[in-house]
């Protein structure tokens, strides 16, 4: 290697490169190794993974699709960011302007058919995931954590459903969130709401205090479920999905790698 | 032979004084953490929403003409005011398949939802589409100015029998 390119042999040589890179040239296995290591994105993944394991035929890529469409929506979401306003007076007008007077409007619609495509493959995924039976011991931790993330793909579907603020939008989500009146407990036409109430002796779970109302912040969608909708969707959903995938990726890694007899 | 030497413990604090303080520590941060996640929960529920009250006058009773329904409240308190030959009472217009909101089509003499299909008659029966029971029915009284006073805390479901109880129907005299 010495004498050669002596350029490129300078820059890796160079302090600013050694202290970004802490590790030769991929080389010999221990660099190779060292590589994953150091690296904070790439810490996540196993250091080394059985060929068998990374067939497209074996994974579909399902799980890596869902991350890179997330990855997708979150900079769409930014870019959209820019121009949306979460209010009743501006929210449907700034989506038509998105479509009409913004440069690159398709950008709106990369996230709208990013967000379905996403609930697609991380559905293949669950599914895949079932056939390879790689929910089973040590891996049924992870298997948690995922269906925690589905149900957070969907909460990030449902919320950004209403967003646009248009007829579809408001009985979409006045027919979805009528599921939270029959909440266990926390509804007030659910099963145990009466029992709470003659508990506490007064009326403590009603149309005015139950989850349906924590959700929509009223008795019915208005501008206050508009924003916290908008609040939901890009900022609260988004972060608790992303703690829970770094733990998802982890754990592949610590519960045995990708998928594949151990 | 020198013996071994350990170090002292600071005066003043022994073992067990040092883990009643490290109790009494997590108690009030467990107390804390626990009035702040309340608080926080509380925040969700605003102590004025800006929504049409619950409770409502609705005009005298003399304005409501017979075998009419009547729609001048139904896009700000979400209710039909119906008045027949014995009297008057309050639907909602809230869909019992999934929450839409019906129209009165007065040519075919029924509430009909544009989401799924359901029909209702005039009185709030369902009798086709996909609609599981009737529509709801609010507490209706006259207030001592003589005006309707409606009050959609209370409401009264058919099947449930609650349409016989008082204040889900007022009888007017015939006029």
């Amino acid at each position: 290697m010495a004498g050669k390119g002596g350029f490129l042999e300078s820059i890796r040589e160079s302090q600013a490169w050694k202290s970004i890179f802490r590790h030769g040239a991929p080389d010999n296995p221990r660099n190779k190794v060292l590589i994953v290591l150091m690296n904070v994105f790439l810490h996540l993944h196993p250091i080394r993974m059985k060929k068998s394991g990374v067939r497209m035929s074996f994974t579909w890529c399902m799980g890596g699709l869902t991350f890179f469409l997330f990855l997708v929506e979150t900079v769409t979401g930014v870019l959209l960011m820019f121009y949306y306003r979460p209010t009743a007076d501006y929210a449907y007008s700034d989506i038509i302007a998105l479509r009409e007077h913004v440069p690159i409007g398709i950008m709106r619609e990369v996230h709208r058919w990013g967000a379905h495509a996403m609930v697609i493959t991380v559905w293949l995924h669950m599914f895949r995931v079932f056939l390879t039976g790689s929910y089973k011991p040590p891996r049924e931790f992870n298997w948690g954590v995922g269906v925690i993330l589905l149900v957070l793909t969907l909460l990030l579907s449902f919320t950004g459903y209403l967003l646009p603020w248009d007829q579809l939008a408001i009985w979409a989500i006045t027919v979805g969130s009528n599921m939270a009146r029959a909440t266990p407990f926390l509804g007030h036409e659910g099963p145990g709401a009466s029992l709470i109430n003659m508990l506490l002796g007064f009326d403590a779970v009603t149309a005015g205090s139950d989850a349906r109302f924590a959700l929509l912040a009223g008795r019915m969608v208005g501008e206050a479920t508009l924003l916290r909708f908008y609040v939901l969707h890009c900022i609260f959903i988004p972060l608790i999905a992303s703690v829970l995938m770094a733990i998802h990726f982890w754990r592949v890694r610590k519960d045995g790698g990708i998928s594949g007899p151990l | 032979m020198p013996t071994p030497s350990y170090p002292e413990a600071p005066e003043g604090i022994s073992r067990r004084t040092f883990i009643s303080w490290v109790t009494v520590g997590w108690v009030a941060f467990s107390a804390a953490l626990g009035a702040g996640l309340t608080a926080v929960g509380r925040l969700f529920f605003p102590n004025v929403t800006f929504e049409p009250p619950q409770q409502f006058k609705a005009g005298f009773p003399t304005e409501y003409v017979v075998n009419k329904v009547d729609e001048r409240f139904k896009k700000k308190y979400g209710v039909w005011i119906v008045r027949n030959e014995k009297g008057i009472y309050v639907l909602s217009t809230v869909c019992t398949h999934l929450g839409c909101t019906p129209n009165w089509l007065d040519a075919e003499a029924k509430f009909k939802c544009p989401c799924h299909g359901s029909g209702y008659y005039v009185t709030g029966i369902n009798f086709e589409g996909p609609a599981p029971r009737p529509l709801e029915r609010f507490k209706i009284a006259l207030s001592d100015d003589g005006q309707l006073y409606i009050d959609k805390n209370v409401k009264f479901q058919y099947e449930k029998g609650q349409w016989k109880d008082a204040g889900s129907f007022l009888e007017t005299a015939a006029s």
